[in-house]
Parts: C-alpha cells; sequence; structure tokens
C-alpha cells in the first residue's frame, strides 16, 4: 500500500515530458507485465488457495482446509520419500558438482595448444537433450549388456544392477547429471580467467607453491561463482524431472528410490489428477526452497568473498 | 611456473615445460576419453543390429554398420513428425522472446519510469522461484481454455518474454551509449525509432544467443510437452523419444539411433554459436 502511495505521490511531482516517457515505458514493459501476471503471480496465488481444496479438475474444488498439509505431513510415506531422496541427491551432487566443476575448469585453464577443442569436447555432454542423455546411460547402466559393468568386468569387478538396485539408483543419477558438468566447468572457468594474474605473481614472490596459491587465492577468487552455482544447484535440484522420469522410471524405481520431489508432484497432479494436493506438494516445495536459498545467502557472508568489498575500506 | 621451477631446478625451464605439457594433455586425454565414452557408446549401438546390441563381450565397432537403424526410426514412430513439430514450436518460440523480451528489455534499459527499480527487482526473483508451483495453476487455466493437446501452453507464454533473457539483453543494451539516442531524438526521432533502428541493431549479438537459448530450451523441454500433449502426432522430439521408450524397452540400437537424431540440431546450433554461449555463459555467471 505504502509503495503504491509513494508510486501515485512521484508521478505527480512529473512534469508532462517525464510522464510520456514514463507512458512509454509501461508500454514497453508491458509484455512481461502480462505475463507476469497471467502466468506467473496469478498461477501462483491461484495455487496457494487450490492447495485448500480438493479437486480433480472436473467438477467443481471443494474446500478442505488444512486436510491437504495435514495428510502430507503425518500420513503420507511418499512425501516423506520424496523429501529424502531429493535432499539425498542434493547432498551428494553438489558437493561433486563443484569439485569436479573446479578440477575441469582447473584443467581447462592451462593455456596449451587445442585447448579449445578439449574445452568443446567437455561441453558437448551438456547440450545433449536430457531425454536422450538419460536415455543413453539407462543403456551404459544396463547391468548386463552396459558399457560400465563390461569395463568394470575387465577389472575382475561385479558392478551392481544400477538402476534396478534401489542402493544404486541416487548414485546412478548423481553420475548422469556429473557427465554433463562442463556445463558448470565452463561457468568456474569464466570465474578463473577474473583472477588478476598479479595475484599469483605476488604469491610467488613470496614463495607459494602452486597447491598453496590455489587453496589461497584460487578458491577464494571463486567463491562468488561457487555461491552463485550452489543456489542454482539448490533451486535445480528440486527441479530435478526428466532424468528421475527417464532412468528411475514415472513411478520413481525399485522401492521408489528414484521419487524425485518434482517427479512426485507430478504423479500426484497429473497421474492422479489430485490438482489440490498437487498445488500443496508445490508450495511447500517452494517455501521450502525459499527458506534453503535464504540459508544460503545468510552464510555467504562467512565464506564468499567479494572484490567489491575490499576496495570500500582502504 | 617459477615457483615449480624452484622445486624441480634439476629439469630447466625448458625441460619443466615440456613436463607440464605432457602431463597437461595426458590429463585433459584422459577426462574426454571419459566424457566421450558414453556419446561413443550411444553411437556405436546406433549402428547395430539386435544381435550385435546384446552380444557379449560388446562389439566395440559394430561389423556390419546398420546404416538402415536410422530410417528404420522414421518408420516406427513417427520421428519426421516429432522433428517437424519441435522446430515449429521452437521458432515460434523464437519469434515470441525476440518480440517481448526486446521490448520489455529496451525499456527496463532505456526508459525512466516511476518503479522501474522495483519492478525490474520482481523479475529478478521471478527467476529464484522455481516455476514449477505454477504447472498446477497454469494447467488448470490452459485446460478451462480449452487448449489442452493444443500448442496454445508451449507457445503464448514466449510471446511475454523470458526473465532471464530480458535480464541478459537488458544488460547488453545498458552498455550501449546514451549519446546514440540522444542524437536520435535531436533529429526527430520518436522513442520506437531509437529502439527499432537505433538499439535493436546494436543489440544483435545479444539477439543471438536469445534465439540459440531458446531454440535449446524448447528442443529440450519434456515436462511441458508431456503434460500438455496427448496426441502422439503433436509430439516433440524429447517426448516422442520417451513414449518409444515405453513402446519398445528393448530395442536399443533404435533408441539410441533416436537419441542420436534428438542430439544433432542442438549440436549443430552449438558448434555455430559456441563462441556466442560461452561468452553468454559469462554473463549468465554475473548473476549472482
Amino acid at each position: 500500500m505504502t509503495a503504491l502511495t509513494r508510486l501515485s505521490r512521484s508521478w505527480t511531482q512529473l512534469s508532462a515530458s517525464e510522464r510520456r516517457e514514463a507512458l512509454a515505458g509501461y508500454l514497453f514493459i508491458s509484455p512481461w507485465l502480462v505475463g507476469f501476471i497471467v502466468f506467473f503471480f496469478g498461477p501462483i496465488v491461484a495455487s496457494f488457495v487450490l492447495s485448500f481444496t480438493r479437486w480433480n479438475i472436473v467438477g467443481s474444488p471443494q474446500w478442505v482446509g488444512l486436510a491437504n498439509y495435514e495428510r502430507i505431513f503425518t500420513q503420507d510415506p511418499f512425501f516423506r520419500k520424496a523429501v529424502t531422496v531429493t535432499l539425498k541427491y542434493a547432498v551428494l551432487y553438489l558437493p561433486l558438482e563443484v569439485v569436479f566443476g573446479i578440477l575441469i575448469a582447473v584443467v581447462l585453464n592451462q593455456k596449451l595448444r587445442g585447448i579449445g577443442v578439449f574445452r568443446t569436447l567437455y561441453y558437448m555432454p551438456y547440450i545433449v537433450p536430457k531425454v536422450a542423455s538419460s536415455l543413453v546411460w539407462v543403456w551404459v547402466l544396463n547391468p548386463r549388456y552396459g558399457l560400465l559393468n563390461t569395463m568394470l568386468g575387465w577389472f575382475g569387478i561385479k558392478g551392481p544392477s544400477w538402476l534396478s538396485d534401489p542402493a544404486w539408483v541416487l548414485p546412478s543419477i548423481v553420475m548422469m547429471a556429473l557427465w554433463g558438468v562442463g556445463g558448470s566447468a565452463v561457468i568456474y572457468l569464466a570465474g578463473l580467467q577474473n583472477v588478476p594474474a598479479q595475484l599469483y605473481e605476488a604469491a610467488a614472490v613470496d614463495g607459494a607453491n602452486r597447491l598453496q596459491q590455489f587453496v589461497r587465492i584460487t578458491l577464494p577468487m571463486l567463491t562468488p561463482t561457487i555461491f552463485f552455482q550452489l543456489v542454482l544447484g539448490l533451486i535445480g535440484t528440486f527441479q530435478t524431472f526428466t532424468p528421475a522420469f527417464i532412468a528411475a522410471g514415472r513411478s520413481g524405481g525399485p522401492l521408489q528410490s528414484g521419487l524425485f520431489y518434482m517427479l512426485y508432484i507430478y504423479n500426484r497432479s497429473f497421474e492422479s489428477m489430485r490438482m489440490g494436493y498437487g498445488a500443496a506438494l508445490a508450495w511447500i516445495m517452494t517455501v521450502f526452497i525459499m527458506i534453503l536459498t535464504v540459508l544460503v545467502f545468510r552464510s555467504s557472508k562467512y565464506w564468499v568473498y567479494y572484490e567489491a568489498e575490499r576496495k570500500r575500506t582502504p | 611456473m617459477t615457483t615449480i621451477s624452484g622445486h624441480f631446478p634439476r629439469l630447466g625451464l625448458r625441460g619443466l615445460r615440456r613436463f607440464n605439457n605432457v602431463s597437461g594433455y595426458t590429463v585433459l586425454m584422459v577426462l574426454a576419453a571419459v566424457f566421450m565414452v558414453p556419446l561413443y557408446w550411444m553411437f556405436s549401438t546406433a549402428l547395430k543390429s539386435p544381435q550385435q546390441t546384446f552380444a557379449i563381450p560388446p562389439e566395440w565397432i559394430p561389423a556390419p554398420v546398420q546404416w538402415d537403424n536410422f530410417s528404420k526410426v522414421f518408420q516406427e514412430v513417427p520421428f519426421g513428425r516429432f522433428y517437424l513439430n519441435t522446430f515449429f514450436l521452437a521458432f515460434v518460440n523464437i519469434v515470441g522472446h525476440l518480440i517481448s523480451v526486446t521490448l520489455v528489455a529496451y525499456g527496463f534499459a532505456r526508459l525512466r519510469f516511476p518503479g522501474r527499480n522495483i519492478l525490474f527487482l520482481v523479475m529478478l526473483s521471478t527467476l529464484m522461484i522455481p516455476y514449477h508451483v505454477t504447472l498446477v495453476p497454469r494447467f488448470i487455466m490452459f485446460s478451462k481454455l480449452g487448449m489442452i493437446n493444443t500448442y496454445w501452453p508451449l507457445t503464448l507464454p514466449a510471446f511475454t518474454g523470458s526473465p532471464f533473457l530480458i535480464f541478459l539483453v537488458r544488460q547488453y543494451m545498458m552498455s550501449i551509449p546514451f549519446d546514440l539516442d540522444e542524437a536520435a531524438y535531436i533529429d526527430g526521432a520518436n522513442r520506437f525509432d531509437v529502439f527499432w533502428r537505433i538499439i535493436l541493431p546494436l543489440t544483435r549479438p545479444a539477439l543471438m544467443l536469445v534465439i540459440v537459448f531458446t531454440f535449446i530450451d524448447v528442443w529440450n523441454d519434456f515436462l511441458q510437452p508431456l503434460i500438455y500433449l496427448n496426441d502422439p502426432d503433436m509430439f516433440t522430439v524429447s517426448l516422442g523419444l520417451s513414449f518409444f521408450q515405453g513402446a519398445r524397452e528393448t530395442n536399443w540400437n533404435l533408441l539410441m539411433a533416436g537419441s542420436v537424431l534428438a542430439m544433432i540440431p542442438p549440436l549443430i546450433l552449438f558448434f555455430f554459436a559456441q563462441k556466442q554461449l560461452i561468452g553468454g555463459i559469462s554473463v549468465e555467471g554475473l548473476k549472482g
């Protein structure tokens, strides 16, 4: 409300030409404004209201109060399973993504002839459409005829049955995702190339070895990129759908060991057509992601180093 | 470099460089193999007969090579149709984004209006909220409008822009000097002229990114076609491929041939737009 009154007050203070410019401005951004209201804000509000109803899309929604939420939190074993699966995946995948992303970026940061070719090769798996890459991995991980168990066999190791073994479903999906780590590596590479060369020169003069330089210079200078990747990765984890759907199967695979949260929302909303329940699940996910994101942001002041800040204090 | 030579004084500078290069290339090659082997596996399986597919030990180089697997994919499922459908959707989405994203980005980059900064922040914050919250109500909205099993739900939103692309193009427009706008205004141009004749031509590199990102997004999208499309004749490549998996679980050679076909268009695009893409990704890196 206060924002609105401030807005109208500032409107009256504008000159005629400024008002014309402002009108033009609203006109130019109107496609987004309309889209924001119709495809984003409206649906979010609707989703909130829907989450208090029971509705299978035919007929009219029936108000059930907090029943959906109550059921989700107290009686729904699949909800607990979906949360566990998604969090486990996040804990497994995100640190590996950071470590491998940075290592590959360091490897790609060498000044060697033909390095561009390697950058392309590493990036290529990231370009493969998710459905296709998931299918490739289902085949690679085939327990009998698959590539991975064949190769493990060379060393006398009998590989697990991967996507048919509840214990190995998540590691399999993590592996599939890491195949696309070239996408993150390129972002870390951009971060690496932004580190001023003088820092390394100064450290070299002081007698720091390569490992010390990496730990004391490279990593701190990369923390803003790591932070950015973590926030995006966190949001992305909760949206993981295609690999789970293709590799684990639409119902979540053996013992629901691949029942990612998004897959569960899809099942409830569009397979069993329980719109209200699906909306409640989606809202819980959104609130959860927002809390996690705020926590990551809060924690950032302890470990993220922004060079611009240093300039403020001489 | 100089620090390492301190630790390996006997190698000498040139020897050290050669040592570094050899170990550098070794690491690069090993990693390249790790990334490429699954792709090779996909491609070689795509060229095998069913018997060759299930051979133990596997045939690394299929003999004879079954090139007709690719034509079989087109006979067994309407893959040509999926291709056309996806290209059509990509085209409409690109047109939609080009119109809406440039207009909105220009508004945010060049015009002053009350609430501009707040609206811009609101737009950026929508990037942080997973759009899946809106999935159910969107589906209900489109189904009440009778748009299930049509392309409307998959194209209409593009005409309202995409926050990420708007941000990208707006940042690009901000780097164009204001003097150009002012000179044009003095010459009697109106705001749309400035947008159309001055800013837009200078924004071309960013527009390339809009095209590439939109194409890749549409080509990869799976969840939305899955929800909105029922008629196999309307399926996209991604959806068709998963449908194929469900129908013929064991025909891995044909499934891999289909996967190869699915990755070719984005791959071609990637090779053409590699420079812009990787540059654009570092812009993306500034988002946080």
